[in-house]
């Protein structure tokens, strides 16, 4: 008979390097979900041991204590205890601890020892630990702690042999003894006292180095320094924004030319008829054009890993927290924020760690205006289409400037928009504590790093292969029926459902420049902002035939006059154009009024903004 | 009070400057004006580290009012703002 399959769950204090050990026990066989009731974030795993037992893992959130102060921390006291409904109380916790840093994470585990699971501490990035001088007696650490100690290295091959062998000596007993659970939330006394007794288990059985970590020490030097740190982060920041523009360059053209050539050769195989306009202009046209964007979103969320796993994201925190807090946002904010660069729902999803329901919430209004990465699909295919690849002044490119100002404008406006909820909305604001831990530099950990740039990937063209995929069927349905009457003048679009739409909706935008094609494209957009991409190269390439499909953004250059681009690009810094993002707000924040606030005053800043932007363009003459 | 700690006077860390090192004398939370409850913030500080006896060093100050600070807590670095700093009393 199989064994039944052996439950983990890993639990330890930020930072502790949870999700690449994680990583490197799991490797890609994922799986990412939401607790039930909750908005927190399930991620477990599955492995096999070398003799064979079939493991799954769940990471579980990062605390410092069971105290539970928060959702996430709540979650991980749950299930430790199991109490979560629906899910097995863990067979062996695996605590996880920053061998150069134990001092947290062995107060948590005495308090941990409380729950009586049957428990293992793993003495991660072991080899650091050596390098900077720490010297831990495992064996007496063990005994003092009285459970097993394994040391591992998790972005080594071979680093967690030690700790896999030890899962399957303790997997291999008839019953693995389970304790009784005398966990109570501690007292401020209590606390204190398991501090001391950590501490003096520490000085036990582990030997520090006399001096810090010299490189962390000299890298804070600069990075935290209060002029050259601001400067370094903008630096930072403008470099991830070229990059995006530059690098991404070749690899999207080739996918593009590689859905062209495959669109061509549907057209060429297939009878002229419905058939082959759905597969051609519905399916591989509308689908391409997003995909086509991969390459970028791949490289904003190893930027964002980079930083992270680095350390980088704490410091950016710190230097920001004063100068967002005097726009109303607590220096936490920061990393949601950050996230939100990549896509709002994510970075939504990440203000869990502002504990402070008002700062959190004043972060959810304004995350939508962070540039997600499906506006870059928007803005590149304009910027390319009507501003000049041309260099300034010998160093920028003009191109990478106006992507650079169009992020600068999210930016600023989502400043004054906090200030603005903290000064009318939530006058009884009070400031809540800003309270972080400084990580020491890791060199980040390729692999782990791979891992979490595939399951984002991953979930991106999932994305694109159900939703944007629906939508896209579905705008080319509106775009194709009804067809054109016999004898009709004009393209068939002309008489489609798309174009009554459309046509219906002009006058409400055409202050701001907006055609009918433009109206059209911005419906489906409301499913994710790029499908608009992919909604206007369907409505163009129908209605021009295969060139058009081919050349999107030459077609728009003649279509479009330079003060409509200008006014489109403006409406997509601000528009609510992403359903997901309003029903997560929803979702977050329990109830609809706040998914209602969020989407009338970006509705608002959306139109106001573009009908000055088009307007005082025509009036400079790009009309 | 010992001659020890006369020689030293105790202050708060919430006024220390940058480069200032110390050891924890007491937690004073009625002293800050934090937005936290007295026993929460004294149990979030404790959770970081901050307890009687430990070793403590002010290594980087903010940009705006020297706030917030970035404190060695024996091996670990915390950052926090001088508001809640000032219900540890350092000698």
């Amino acid at each position: 008979m199989e064994a039944p399959l052996l439950h983990l769950a890993l639990v330890g204090t930020p930072n502790s390097g949870k999700t690449s050990l994680f990583n490197a026990l799991t490797g890609s066989r994922q799986k990412v979900a939401n607790y039930p009731g909750v908005t927190v974030e399930r991620k477990e795993g599955f492995f096999v041991t070398p003799a064979g037992r079939q493991v799954s893992v769940v990471d579980l959130p990062g605390t410092y204590s069971l105290r539970g102060r928060s959702p996430d921390e709540e979650i991980t006291r749950d299930m430790v205890l199991g109490r979560t409904p629906g899910e097995v109380a863990p067979d062996l916790i695996l605590c996880v601890a920053d061998a150069t840093n134990l001092r947290l994470t062995i107060r948590l585990l005495l308090e941990l020892k409380n729950t009586g699971r049957p428990m293992m501490l793993v003495l991660n990035m072991f080899d650091i630990a050596a390098r900077r001088g720490v010297d831990v007696d495992v064996p007496k650490l063990s005994e003092a702690l009285g459970m097993p100690v394994v040391t591992s290295i998790a972005v080594r091959k071979g680093g967690i042999a030690e700790l896999l062998r030890r899962t399957d000596e303790i997997a291999a007993r008839e019953q693995i003894p389970v304790g009784p659970n005398r966990w109570q939330p501690l007292t401020v006394s209590q606390l204190r006292a398991t501090q001391r007794e950590a501490d003096r288990i520490i000085a036990s059985a582990v030997t520090l180095p006399a001096k810090p970590d010299t490189w962390t020490a000299r890298i804070d030097a600069v990075v935290l320094h209060p002029v050259a740190g601001l400067f370094i982060l903008a630096l930072i920041l403008f470099l991830m924004f070229q990059a995006v523009f530059a690098w991404a360059q070749p690899l999207m053209e080739l996918l593009s030319s590689a859905f062209d050539a495959l669109g061509q050769f549907v057209h060429e195989t297939l009878p002229e008829g419905l058939l082959q306009s759905f597969l051609q202009n519905g399916v591989i046209s509308g689908v391409g054009s997003v995909i086509v964007f991969l390459p970028q979103i791949i490289i904003i969320f190893l930027f964002i890993l980079l930083l992270e796993d680095f350390g980088y994201m704490a410091r950016a925190a710190f230097l920001m927290d004063r100068i967002m807090g005097g726009a109303g946002l607590h220096g936490r904010a920061f990393i949601p924020l950050l996230s939100s660069f990549a896509c709002a729902i994510p970075g939504i999803m990440a203000t869990r760690v502002i504990d402070n329901r008002r700062d959190r919430l004043t972060t959810i209004l304004i995350a939508p205006l962070m540039t997600c990465s499906a506006r870059i699909p928007v803005y590149t295919l304009i910027i390319s289409a009507f501003i000049p690849d041309r260099d300034v002044w010998g160093w920028f490119n003009l191109r990478g400037l106006v992507l650079f100002g169009l992020y600068a404008a999210g930016i600023t406006s989502a400043l004054a928009v906090s200030f603005l909820v903290k000064f009318f909305m939530l006058r009884d604001y009070a400031p809540a504590p800003f309270m972080l831990e400084l990580p020491d530099y890791k060199l980040p950990r390729l692999k782990s790093i791979a891992i979490g740039v595939y399951t984002r990937a991953k979930m991106f063209l999932q994305r694109a292969g159900t939703t944007i995929f629906s939508m896209m069927v579905l705008i080319w349905f509106l775009a194709s029926f009804p067809t054109a009457p016999a004898g009709a003048e004009g393209p068939a679009i002309n008489y489609s459902l798309a174009a009554i739409i459309g046509k219906a909706l002009e006058p409400l935008l055409a202050p701001l420049g907006f055609n009918w094609q433009i109206a059209v494209a911005l419906i489906p957009g409301m499913a994710a902002r790029e499908v608009a991409v992919a909604a206007l190269g369907t409505v163009y390439a129908i209605e021009g035939g295969k060139e058009a499909a081919d050349q999107i953004g030459h077609v728009l250059a003649t279509k479009w006059s330079l003060a409509t681009a200008l006014s489109l690009l403006v409406w997509y810094i601000f528009a609510p154009q992403c359903a997901s993002t309003l029903a997560v707000i929803r979702r977050e924040t329990g109830g609809w009024r706040w998914m209602a606030v969020t989407f009338f005053y970006m509705l608002a800043l959306a139109y106001l903004a573009s009908l000055a932007t088009y307007n005082i363009a025509v009036a400079l003459g790009a009309g | 009070m010992s001659e020890q700690t006369d020689i030293r006077t105790s202050q708060p860390l919430g006024l220390a400057k940058r480069g200032y090192s110390g050891v924890i004398q007491h937690l004073a939370v009625a002293d800050a004006a934090s937005a936290l409850a007295g026993h929460e913030l004294e149990s979030r500080l404790i959770e970081l580290g901050f307890v009687e006896g430990a070793r403590v060093e002010v290594l980087h100050e903010g940009i705006v009012g020297r706030d917030p600070i970035a404190v060695r807590v024996e091996n670990v670095t915390i950052a926090l703002r001088r508001r809640e700093a000032m219900a540890i009393i350092v000698a």
